[in-house]
């Protein structure tokens, strides 16, 4: 009972119960057909989500203004110069996932750059820097047709007794990330500069290094998502990361990091990636058109945050 | 060129008169920042094509000012109030549908849909401060709504425009076009309004010190519902306004809204906290970037691919010169 409360504490858990509700009312109206099927794919899509929510995560947790919105056209730009540089060729797979990886890194580190040398808000920075990579893309990935090599494709693909590989990966990454945010030099440093970056400054923490590498973290994990999208869903596109903008920010906020800063966690952004997805799927099955199902979308996003409500302001 | 009651001039303290004057000269010259982009925009469109520069060469490049001007008005108010608004061009979007659909067939259903959407916008700002919930999230998550009612309205693009908007949109007074009017006296009423009158500064006040408003007594929850519905009857009037001129709609018409109006607000010194903005300076960016969107890399034979990001290369040029002279004004 004890262990229970202490668990209904944790702010990650409203997540994981809103995805098991919404599953539970799926399987509920298609009277028990597809249930596991439905665990797969959604596994198989939320790690998309998770890949750059925790890199959003890590940004949002520098404090109030931060946020990275170039990662929809790092995605982008990330899956064409991956698709590119491997060719199809299944012995370029490593040198195109770091590729697109440094790309990304390249944009977070431009995005730091902007930030830095221009003091403007890291809203607006991210978002004239997202202007121009897009523009980047276009240019770069006009006409590309080239398909992932099969063996990264099939890698993408690849489940074992119906748990996808590539989300039992990432669950080792969010492990991973985890301990970086709470036992590690490099998290404690990013939650005190969201708590109180004056603060942190004051304690000795390299406040530019720390936001620097923060935000080149979020454009490499861009980058890899790119990639991955690219070898999921069979080619690289310019609006292949356009729906990433609101998801990564929504796990980030569902899940229960402080969009003030200073206070983050890694399991919330899974509970509200599978919540997303299968809410999703869950409009799918009941057959709501394109409209009513947007509809709902926001509605129940603006829903879910109004009830978990925001941190009260710390004056 | 603006009344300045923020924390700079409160810092700064006793000063010489020749740093005085070197301060000033450093402000005087930021407030005139945006202004001088237009220009600038100006003289390259007249360099590159002089034929443009005539009644008929304006009133054609600003034919989509209006809106853009009306819609980063809407997004002003919000960020005066030190929040964001990334819903407001599927809101435009939606108004945009309702205008070619109800409010041509049945007016007063209509008028009802567009005033009951302000309200709806009236409620944000009340559950974002009563709730204290992060304005990016609700109004991202809001953005959904507004597409996916739009699409419900609207299926298919069409639909028309009522007869008194389209002849309204196409008023040709004499000797200056009708957009430059329309901004002028959109930039004369929201300045005379918001930084003029003694709420007006309540309103400002409540994004530049919003502890210090609410000791001395002011509502903060009346001032964010007000801030956020003026927001919408803004949208609203900005997408009307792109209805009259497209004459018809699409649930996607106002997309690209949102990061337009942002970029506008800051291109017209607007700063993301703090309540400092200028109403003025954001029409003059809303013009700035209407004439940079298009007409000017049209001009410049800069190929579409890259159009895009020669909008982001303004943002960045402008915002470099910004933070040059405000290192003076330090």
């Amino acid at each position: 009972m004890a262990s229970l409360r202490l668990l209904l504490a944790k702010p990650w858990i409203w997540s994981f119960i809103g995805a098991l509700l919404v599953w539970l009312a799926t399987v509920t109206f298609t009277g028990g057909y597809g249930g596991g099927g439905m665990i797969t794919a959604a596994l198989s899509l939320a790690v998309f989500t998770v890949v750059v929510g925790v890199g959003q995560m890590f940004v949002i947790t520098l404090g109030p203004g931060n946020v990275d919105l170039s990662l929809p056209a790092n995605i982008g730009l990330a899956s064409a110069v991956a698709m590119k540089v491997m060719d199809g060729n299944d012995s370029m797979i490593a040198v195109g996932l770091l590729a697109a990886m440094a790309c990304g890194m390249a944009i977070g580190a431009a995005n730091y750059l902007l930030i830095w040398a221009l003091r403007i808000p890291p809203i607006i920075a991210t978002l004239s820097a997202s202007f121009i990579i897009q523009s980047i893309d276009i240019s770069y990935g006009r006409g590309l047709q080239i398909k992932p090599p099969p063996g990264f494709a099939s890698f993408t693909n690849w489940q074992i007794l119906g748990i996808p590989v590539l989300a039992i990966l990432t669950v080792l990454f969010s492990i991973g990330a985890a301990i970086a945010l709470q036992r590690m030099i490099y998290g404690r440093s990013v939650l005190a500069i969201g708590q109180n970056i004056r603060a942190a400054w004051l304690a000795g923490v390299n406040v530019g290094r720390i936001r620097f590498l923060t935000y080149t973290l979020s454009g490499a994990l861009g980058g890899l998502d790119g990639a991955l999208l690219a070898g999921y869903f069979r080619g690289a596109n310019v609006d292949i990361g356009n729906e990433y903008l609101l998801a990564s920010i929504a796990v980030v906020v569902i899940g229960g990091t402080s969009v003030a800063g200073g206070k983050a966690n890694v399991p919330g952004v899974w509970g509200a990636a599978l919540f997303l997805v299968l809410l999703l799927t869950m409009l799918n099955t009941f057959g709501v058109s394109a409209g009513v199902r947007l509809l709902l979308t926001g509605l129940i996003i603006v829903g879910v945050i109004t009830a978990a409500g925001g941190q009260k302001a710390l004056r | 060129m603006r009344p300045e009651m923020t924390a700079a001039s409160v810092e700064s303290g006793p000063k010489s008169s020749s740093e005085r004057s070197a301060l000033a000269r450093a402000r005087l010259l930021r407030g005139l920042l945006p202004a001088m982009s237009l220009v600038l925009v100006l003289l390259a469109i007249a360099w590159l094509n002089p034929r443009a520069i005539s009644y008929f060469g304006f009133s054609l490049m600003l034919n989509l000012a209006i809106p853009i001007a009306l819609a980063t008005i809407a997004q002003m108010f919000v960020i005066a109030g030190n929040e964001l608004d990334l819903s407001i061009g599927t809101f435009v979007g939606f108004v945009g549908c309702v205008t070619a659909t109800w409010l041509k067939e049945a007016p007063l259903v209509g008028v009802l849909i567009l005033l009951g959407s302000i309200g709806v916008y009236a409620l944000l700002g009340a559950l974002i401060h009563l709730r204290n919930l992060p304005s990016i999230v609700v109004t991202l998550g809001m953005s959904f709504v507004w597409q996916g009612l739009a699409i419900l309205i609207l299926p298919k693009p069409g639909g028309k425009a009522p007869d008194w908007l389209l002849s309204l949109m196409a008023f040709k007074p004499p000797f200056v076009p009708f957009p430059i009017i329309a901004a002028l006296l959109i930039a004369a009423v929201v300045h005379f309004g918001l930084m003029r009158t003694s709420y007006g500064v309540i309103l400002r006040g409540s994004g530049g010190n919003a502890a210090a408003l609410s000791r001395a007594g002011w509502s903060l929850l009346k001032t964010k519902i007000v801030l956020f519905a003026l927001t919408g009857l803004f949208g609203v009037l900005s997408g009307m306004a792109l209805i009259g001129i497209t004459t018809s709609a699409d649930a996607n018409i106002g997309n690209g809204y949102t990061l337009l109006s942002i970029a506008g607000v800051i291109l017209g010194g607007g700063e993301f906290v703090g309540g400092r903005v200028s109403p003025i300076g954001a029409v003059i960016g809303a013009l700035t970037l209407a004439l940079a969107a298009s007409p000017l890399l049209t001009f410049m034979h800069i190929p579409p691919d890259w159009q895009v990001a020669a909008n982001g290369a303004i943002l960045i040029i402008v915002l470099a010169a910004r933070v040059l002279i405000s290192r003076k004004e330090r």
